[in-house]
């Protein structure tokens, strides 16, 4: 039975989470259901106050091959971070 | 979860808290704090009997629930099936205690859950009857037996909310939103299966008509529920709120109510005197030897 059951990403926000974090995955064999599932299996411990499920399918996904021209590139670019600017003492949660 | 992004897990909150067992303390709360627990100017036999009756329900149900526990068609039906039970559990828990409150006599939650013999449960034949994962059906006659048992349940506390004694009141009020989660899996999987293919549909249809005799006993008040008027909630007066339920859910699934006779009482008496089906013996038997062979044993 599992096998025909398409899988699903879930993510949870916790009770002091801003936002949604994946936390696993499971099979159900529609959204509805697999809302369920993330309930019952995801949040029994009380862990959090909103959830999303998403078809794992319907996520591309980086390929662990392309990792260096994907994400090197950015980690010697220091100029990137504006960290340049003086910023005036009154403006505050910067 | 990868230790990069450790700090976005949700599961942080509730590692950072003082208490280190964090899978069973995280923000939870005692259910009945700050409950008044003084105990109505009733019979307490009476109401004792009655906290027993509710307490049973909740308590052999949960026994039956977790015997699907990794036999559920699906992993996720599995810990479905769990965490009702551990509901279940949970308000058999505060009801025994009530019942021992009540009582005086000094017994607690687990004298009373293992050391009682099977004259003295108190629970309706539906929440003990046999309905899979073994013998008596399979998962479709588990979830009809659900379906009717929450559905009966929730009419039942949802009147309890308003008792005289506060501690039911507030068991029943507790226990509402629960129940509402366990019929509203129930319903789902009902209408799954008999709105599904012409097995599931056949399956569903046998869970139905297994259960089905087991109904009237639910609206049959016993003199203890009619002694304690304010207190305990007259059975009889549930019925046609509980019927109505089970018609809609039966209708959006494609499935005729069954039409079956009750089952038969033994001279009259039936689970709320006491008196059980063959299944019972067997259940408590397996639920309470532990506790008889090693009295008092935790893990």
């Amino acid at each position: 039975m599992s096998s025909s059951w398409p899988l699903w990403e879930v993510f949870v926000r916790g009770k002091r989470g801003l936002n949604h974090v994946h936390v696993g995955s499971l099979h159900a064999p529609d959204a509805e259901m697999a809302l369920r599932n993330a309930r019952d299996v995801y949040t029994r411990r009380n862990e959090g106050v909103s959830i999303w499920v998403v078809p794992a399918e319907a996520i591309t996904a980086s390929s662990p091959d392309e990792k260096d021209p994907f994400f090197q590139p950015s980690g010697d670019k220091v100029y990137r971070h504006p960290t340049f600017y003086a910023i005036p003492e009154d403006v505050p949660h910067l | 979860m990868n230790a990069d992004n450790a700090t976005d897990s949700v599961y942080d909150g509730l590692v950072d808290q003082e208490d280190a067992h964090w899978a069973f303390g995280t923000g939870f709360h005692e259910p009945l704090a700050g409950v008044d627990r003084a105990v109505p100017d009733v019979d307490r036999a009476d109401l004792t009997a009655y906290c027993l009756m509710l307490g049973d329900d909740a308590l052999v149900l949960s026994q039956r629930l977790a015997e699907w526990c990794s036999r559920a068609p699906e992993l996720e039906e599995d810990v479905a099936l769990a965490n009702i039970a551990l509901d279940l559990l949970g308000q058999a828990r505060l009801l025994l205690t009530r019942a021992g409150e009540v009582e005086g006599a000094g017994r607690d939650e687990d004298a009373l859950a293992y050391l009682r013999d099977e004259r003295e449960f108190r629970n309706v034949h539906l929440a003990e009857i046999e309905c899979g994962p073994f013998a008596g059906g399979d998962f479709a006659t588990t979830i009809a037996r659900l379906l009717v048992f929450s559905s009966w349940k929730l009419a039942q506390y949802s009147r309890l909310r308003g008792s005289a004694d506060p501690v039911l009141a507030a068991v029943a009020a507790k226990g509402l939103k629960e129940l509402a989660y366990h019929r509203d899996h129930a319903a789902q999987w009902t209408v799954r299966l008999g709105d599904g293919t012409e097995e599931s549909h056949r399956r569903m249809r046998a869970g139905l008509h297994r259960v089905w005799p087991f109904l009237d006993e639910l609206f049959t008040a016993h003199p203890v529920e009619l002694r304690l008027p304010g207190v305990a909630v007259d059975p009889a007066g549930l019925r046609s709120e509980v019927e109505d339920v089970l018609a809609e859910v039966c209708r959006a699934a494609g499935l005729e109510l069954p039409d079956a006779a009750p089952a038969a009482r033994v001279a009259g008496k039936a689970g709320r005197d006491g008196v059980h089906t063959e299944a019972m013996g067997y259940l408590l038997a397996e639920m309470q030897h532990l506790h008889r062979s090693l009295p008092g044993a935790k893990w």
